[in-house]
């Protein structure tokens, strides 16, 4: 009894270390420095990612553009949401997407009742996605383990029919929902026949961008992206703050032992239901500034392979690491894009040095896995990730950090959480 | 009543087909304790070796002597007719046959191939697995369910192809006069009613395999305990193996017989995946019969939603009402309709 009692003491109660104590912004040092990392990585992402000058051989691996830039941050958001329920609680949710979806459809129409402002779409998004969220996990969460993976991916796919079918009226069916000129707005729709309506910030438009020249580099530096990137880092702000709190805590609980937390007498239920409820409402978030962005919606959003993306991107960042989920975001929808922009000409023009047989050859071997073989390449990548890296880049990035220097130990909570992930395994 | 008869009818293919992906599904969860996302792929695999099967079979060559004119030196390949070599080696008559009966003859094709194919997914990926948390088991079979879907679209296209039933079964049986209604009232194709039959062998079949044979004896015990099993000598995996193949197989099968009815494209094992496993969570995880039992009243359940009747009342319902029925299912008996304890429940 004594040994239950003080086990259960050191789940119950924070650790000393990671209760946030002052600090920056009420965060820790270590925390404060990621949050810093991740800002100037937002700020200057058109920077890093167009290290090659346009028109150059190597441009297409140029990744600095507003739209692709949008994506990683969005889907970061994305990712960031999804690893609070699966990353604290070990809840694997297979119909994220549909919050996704539904955040998109809330705030399309917002932008088409409402106002062209992207803030009340971006809310509406959020209250919509967290009220779906709630109706969804509230039945969900009666079941855990795959019962749960199964009972949201039915929630999920039955939210995708739904909105192919019958729902049509609302969701636009198969052709989707654009932004039009005769949408009957409250605030601001008097746009002349013809004219395009465009997501704006209080006269800002979304598309707008500045291009800067420094001999051959164009970097692009685009609204739009800038105001995602500082949605992000509040996001990912916020993450932190959830992740190092007493709230955080009763989650990890959840996941390591449901029964101990019955035995001291807490009920995990509201606490999963909370987390799930807050990362609909980042998946919320991020259909909403996907929609503030391109202004357009589609069921397709909602496919349980985009459910399975956000999954992916988790696993493949590191779940239940902090930074993890955005790196996984980003090195997905980066290998997405240039992976899927690769042709065989392309692939013909890398290996022209070498002798025609040999060159045919690679280029054989190559061309499945690129262009509209990109899928393949995801499911391999997949099945790799969980094979050799359950724990994700931060696991293997603190693992090489290992190697490099043998005589400090590696501490920090990334490590934490990727040897926790391994004695689960155990 | 003769509606209900023909909604009945209509709901026992794609009720075969689930019930044979589930059971297959079950098999898996029950031996060896994995959450196969996979299987829906090996359905796929299966119609695809059918597809394979036949063009082997219509493989041919161009006679030199017969049938090519040439003209001034130009040959005209529209008048050289493909001989199939299995037309050659049998003779017009049975060669012919052959070539009609493809499907069912693909069977025999599949068998190996899938029971292959799953000893190798089973040796070479799943049996890592085994200790790993199920999110993780449910992540890389849905990575490996995409490398297969994705695999057999580089090789055979995205577009469905035709794989025709033999011609002695197109063509549709009149229940309605067999049984006393209007003619033509209960209209029912004949390879549906070949792939009922089929589906009700196999399980049949597999039921008969677990419980009336030794080796049968030794998995279902296995399955019950398995460390008991393994005390007494018996080497427990390997027969796990086998039975990973025989649940491929199985999936293999549903997926050669199907083709007729659905042409194969490389995203069926998918869309069949996310129904078959709410099947088996109706059912029961872990339960045999239950797998069965549920994939027929879940067919037989979307095929009444189907009705105009139905869908005039409450439009869509077709789309969700096997999602609607899981989630009540999960709800009120969270074993699923024939579940046993403690399987399954953390």
């Amino acid at each position: 009894m004594t040994d239950q009692t003080q086990q259960t003491a050191t789940v119950t109660q924070p650790r000393p270390r990671t209760r946030s104590s002052g600090g920056i912004l009420g965060l820790t040092k270590k925390d404060f420095g990621l949050l810093v990392l991740v800002a100037i990585l937002t700020i200057f992402a058109p920077v890093i990612l167009n290290p090659f000058p346009a028109g150059s051989a190597m441009a297409q691996f140029n990744a600095g553009y507003p739209d692709l830039m949008q994506r990683f941050v969005i889907f970061g958001i994305f990712a960031i949401g999804f690893n609070i329920l699966f990353g604290l609680t070990g809840y694997l949710s297979f119909g994220h997407a549909a919050f996704l979806g539904v955040g998109s459809y809330a705030g399309i129409w917002s932008m088409k009742l409402l106002t062209l402002n992207v803030i009340p779409a971006i809310l509406v998004s959020v209250i919509v996605a967290g009220l779906f969220s709630l109706i969804v996990g509230f039945i969900s969460l009666r079941r855990s383990g795959i019962y749960f993976s199964i009972l949201t991916l039915a929630f999920a796919m039955m939210s995708y029919a739904l909105a192919y079918s019958v729902l049509t009226p609302i969701t636009g069916g198969e052709t989707g929902l654009q932004l039009r000129a005769s949408d009957p707005r409250i605030f601001g729709g008097e746009l002349m026949p013809g004219m395009t309506p465009r997501a704006t910030l209080f006269g800002m438009q979304m598309q707008d961008s500045t291009d800067l020249r420094f001999g051959a580099w164009t970097f692009t530096l685009n609204t739009g992206y800038y105001i995602a990137g500082i949605v992000l880092l509040v996001a990912f702000y916020l993450s932190i703050r959830i992740f190092r709190s007493p709230f955080g805590m009763m989650l990890r609980a959840v996941k390591s032992n449901q029964n101990r937390l019955n035995y001291t007498g807490l009920s995990p239920k509201p606490y999963t239901l909370a987390a799930f409820v807050i990362s609909g409402m980042y998946a919320g978030l991020a259909g909403g500034l996907l929609v503030a962005m391109d202004t357009q919606v589609g069921a397709e959003r909602m496919f349980w392979t985009a459910s399975g993306e956000v999954v992916l991107m988790t696993i493949l960042g590191g779940a239940g690491t902090l930074i993890g989920p955005i790196l996984g975001a980003g090195f997905i929808k980066y290998f997405e894009n240039i992976v899927s922009t690769i042709n065989k000409s392309t692939l013909e023009s890398w290996f022209a040095f070498m002798p025609d047989g040999l060159q045919d050859a690679f280029v054989a071997v190559i061309y499945p896995f690129v262009g509209k073989g990109w899928h393949l390449t995801l499911g391999l990548l997949f099945m790799l990730v969980v094979i050799f890296l359950p724990g994700g880049l931060v696991q293997g990035g603190s693992k090489l950090a290992t190697v490099f220097r043998r005589d400090r130990k590696g501490g920090g909570v990334e490590d934490d959480a990727a040897a926790q992930r391994q004695a689960r395994e155990e | 009543m003769d509606a209900i008869i023909l909604q009945i009818l209509n709901g026992l293919d794609k009720g075969s087909a689930y019930a044979l992906i589930a059971l297959g599904l079950t098999l898996i969860f029950g031996t060896l304790g994995v959450v196969n996302f996979a299987h829906g792929a090996l359905f796929m695999l299966g119609a695809f070796c059918a597809v394979t099967f036949s063009s082997l079979l219509s493989f041919g060559f161009v006679p030199e002597d017969a049938g090519s004119t040439s003209v001034g030196g130009f040959s005209f390949g529209a008048l050289q007719r493909e001989t199939p070599y299995v037309v050659h080696w049998f003779g017009e008559n049975a060669g012919n046959a052959i070539i009609d009966w493809a499907v069912p003859l693909s069977i025999l094709f599949a068998i190996p191939v899938m029971i292959a194919i799953g000893v190798i997914m089973e040796r070479g990926l799943i049996k890592h697995f085994y200790k790993r948390p199920h999110a993780d088991q449910i992540l890389v079979t849905f990575g490996l369910a995409i490398v297969l879907q994705e695999v057999i679209k580089y090789f055979y296209g995205a577009n469905p192809i035709p794989t025709p039933a033999p011609d002695a079964f197109v063509g549709s049986f009149d229940f309605g006069a067999m049984l006393g209604f209007d003619p033509g009232s209960i209209v029912y194709p004949y390879w549906r009613l070949v792939y009922f039959f089929f589906a009700a062998i196999i399980i049949a079949a597999v039921f008969a395999f677990l419980q009336f044979t030794t080796f049968g004896m030794v998995v279902r015990a296995g399955m019950a305990d398995r460390e008991t099993v393994t005390l007494l000598g018996i080497d427990i995996d390997k027969r796990f193996t086998i039975m990973f193949g025989l649940a491929a197989a199985v999936a293999g099968l549903a997926g050669v017989m199907y083709t007729p009815i659905n042409s194969p494209n490389y995203h069926m094992g998918m869309d069949f995946l996310v129904l078959s496993f709410v099947v088996v969570v109706v059912g029961g995880m872990g339960s045999l019969p239950g797998a069965v039992l549920a994939g027929f009243l879940l067919g037989i359940i979307e095929a009444f939603a189907s009705m105009t009747e139905v869908l005039d009342v409450l439009p869509g319902i077709n789309q969700i009402v096997i999602y609607l029925v899981a989630i009540i299912v999960l709800l009120t008996r969270p074993r699923g309709l024939m579940g046993r304890k403690g399987v399954m429940e953390e």
